[in-house]
């Protein structure tokens, strides 16, 4: 994946991280991210991201699970393995019910974690790039994302001038990537460019 | 203030709640004229149509006591869990529990007229045939608890102390209307009161809706027949449609520019409930039918015989349908949860849906050779809705619709789902 740029403006407060988004995207930067320590309600929607997809992703897992068991026990007691337990007919399908239903919820939970494991590209042995550590203890990072027109300066000013407490220019890889990261967490090919403001 | 602070009834709501009253009036003395006064013919289509119309008059009262008595219950489990979302329409569940002293005394009347009027008048409870308990085994053993003096005792028990308490939270709710509560203190100390009411009730409400009263009141119909899963599972349909009910005027007011501070967050919320509950409502319908269809022992089975092999299987299997698969398929989405015309519908079906299933429990055991449904079951029904509609539409209309004073308001303002 192609290497890109990033400002990274970190904020101590979330009151001022979300009037700082609403500023991001109204000056028409691209926002690439924000690294928050903790779920913030609401933040989502100030960012303008759309809903997760994941639970239709659930429900059709659920549906596979369900199609899966029904269809693999009436074939194993009807056809593979006939076998009479108590009288019952060939194709008790009450008795099947708590199966299929155990299955369903199986297909459907260890899917979503699939799922949200690849669309957050975490696996193992994958090295993501930290914009900024603290953004797991008290930081909130807000990424902007350096296009071709974006002037690195401009954008770090900016970052200034609505709050941020700390600001750098990265580089870093966008989606999957495998080893290219040393110990440090730092591109093989590439420095980090590091310009503060106060 | 800006908002709306009380329901101004409007005149086409009293007209129609009087109108549906008037035809549940109507339909008990037509039916009366057809069925309970005995009719004509042999003495036995004499008894059925006694049996018939005092069945009719049970099923209805019963299943619109308790869902009107499952808002209570709402307000109750909101309370003691310390729920704050709720408040912003609170006093919706409240109204709707100021039906229970009325439609109580109607279930009160009917129940106590068919267990004292005994086996000469109707034949919906075996057990209040003397001569044949003393000379069946099982009956005889159940006798303790089958019988009308305990009968008589414990439903005026019940339905009194459901009137009482909810008359208690309703009165502890309306107390802080005018001002009060400045300190933390005062604060602590109306919750903590609210909490002992909300506990003292769903102490109450297990031990009456949660166990005794659905055995005595309808599984007391197939005398020799038991289930242990039989109260929850009247529970949870009463439940689920007791949600329904709260939906429909929630979003009856709101449509009418009341209830500023609900918004589709709650509605959500509210949603939720009702989905969670069809899909729990179907888990103990089926460990009920399970656990029978896997033992097949014949005293046992009797119950389901008569409902998925009998004439009733239409009605039984249509239930199911509409009371499990399309709230699960319907209900699932996020947005159908949050969309006003969505849940409506989906609010009607499910009461309608739980009103046939209550048809079912009653009828294929008290005449399960043929489904009588007509007319004369509708009727009936629509003049219990019209009573809810006319007794929570004064309600709502004497105090305010939101409990400004409220210390968890705030909570239920911002309410975000």
């Amino acid at each position: 994946m192609a290497i890109k740029k990033f400002a990274v403006g970190c904020f101590d407060e979330e009151g001022v991280l979300f009037d700082a988004v609403k500023r991001v995207r109204k000056a028409g930067y691209k926002l690439h991210d924000v690294y928050t320590p903790f779920p913030i309600h609401g933040l989502d929607k100030v960012m303008g991201l759309r809903d997760t997809s994941i639970h239709t992703a659930g429900f059709i897992y659920a549906v596979f699970g369900t199609v899966t068991a029904l269809s693999f026990m009436t074939w194993v007691f009807t056809s593979d393995w006939p076998l009479n337990i108590g009288g019952k007919p060939m194709f008790a399908l009450p008795a099947w019910i708590p199966i299929m239903f155990e299955f369903t919820v199986l297909c459907s939970c260890v899917g979503m974690v699939l799922t949200f494991c690849y669309l957050c590209q975490l696996a193992p042995f994958v090295r993501k790039h930290h914009f900024h550590l603290r953004s797991t203890d008290d930081l909130f990072v807000m990424v902007i994302e350096c296009t071709p027109k974006t002037s690195e300066a401009e954008v770090s000013t900016f970052l200034g001038t609505i709050g941020a407490k700390e600001i750098n220019v990265q580089r870093a890889e966008t989606g999957w990537w495998l080893g290219r990261y040393d110990r440090e967490q730092k591109l093989l090919d590439t420095r980090t460019e590091t310009v503060t403001v106060h | 203030m800006a908002i709306k602070d009380f329901f101004v009834i409007p005149k086409r709501y009293r007209t129609w709640s009087l109108a549906l009253i008037g035809i549940g009036v109507l339909s008990v003395i037509v039916g009366f004229i057809f069925y309970g006064s005995g009719g004509h013919g042999t003495p036995e289509e004499i008894m059925h149509h006694k049996t018939r119309f005092w069945a009719t008059l049970l099923h209805n009262s019963i299943y619109f006591l308790l869902i009107t008595n499952a808002s209570m219950f709402f307000i109750a489990v909101t309370s003691l869990a310390f729920g704050g979302w709720q408040m912003s329409f609170r006093r919706v569940p409240e109204a709707i529990s100021a039906a229970v002293p009325v439609i109580g005394v109607i279930a009160l009347i009917v129940l106590l007229a068919i267990a004292l009027g005994g086996h000469h008048m109707t034949h919906i409870y075996h057990w209040t045939d003397t001569a044949a308990v003393q000379s069946d085994k099982i009956l005889k053993g159940k006798s303790g608890f089958l019988n009308t003096t305990f009968f008589t005792v414990w439903t005026i028990l019940a339905i009194g102390l459901w009137i009482v308490l909810g008359y208690k939270t309703r009165k502890l709710s309306r107390e802080v209307d005018n001002g009060g509560l400045q300190t933390l203190e005062q604060r602590k100390k109306y919750i903590w009161r609210n909490t002992v009411w909300a506990a003292i009730f769903l102490v109450w409400f297990a031990l009456t809706v949660m166990s005794t009263v659905p055995w005595l009141w309808l599984m007391s119909i197939d005398a020799h027949w038991y289930s242990t899963m039989y109260s929850w599972y009247t529970f949870a349909s009463t439940w689920v449609a007791g949600i329904a009910l709260i939906i429909l005027f929630v979003v009856y007011l709101k449509n009418n520019g009341y209830l500023e501070y609900t918004n589709q967050e709650h509605l959500h919320d509210l949603g939720k409930f009702m989905f969670a509950f069809s899909v729990f409502w179907t888990y103990l319908w089926f460990s009920q039918y399970m656990l029978i269809w896997y033992a097949n022992i014949p005293e046992e089975t009797t119950y389901f015989k008569n409902r998925t092999q009998g004439v009733y299987s239409g009605v039984f299997w249509f239930g199911f349908m509409i009371n499990f698969l399309a709230p699960l398929l319907i209900l699932m989405r996020r947005g159908s949860k949050r969309n006003y015309t969505t849940i409506t519908i989906m609010a009607l079906v499910i009461i309608f849906g739980h009103w046939l299933d209550f048809h079912q429990m009653i009828f294929a055991s008290v005449a399960p050779d043929h489904v009588e449904m007509n007319l004369f079951d509708f009727g009936v029904a629509l003049g219990f809705v019209g009573t809810i509609m006319l007794v929570v539409g004064n309600v709502l209309s004497k105090y305010p619709l939101v409990s400004q004073n409220h210390p968890f308001m705030k909570e239920s303002i911002i309410h975000h789902t």
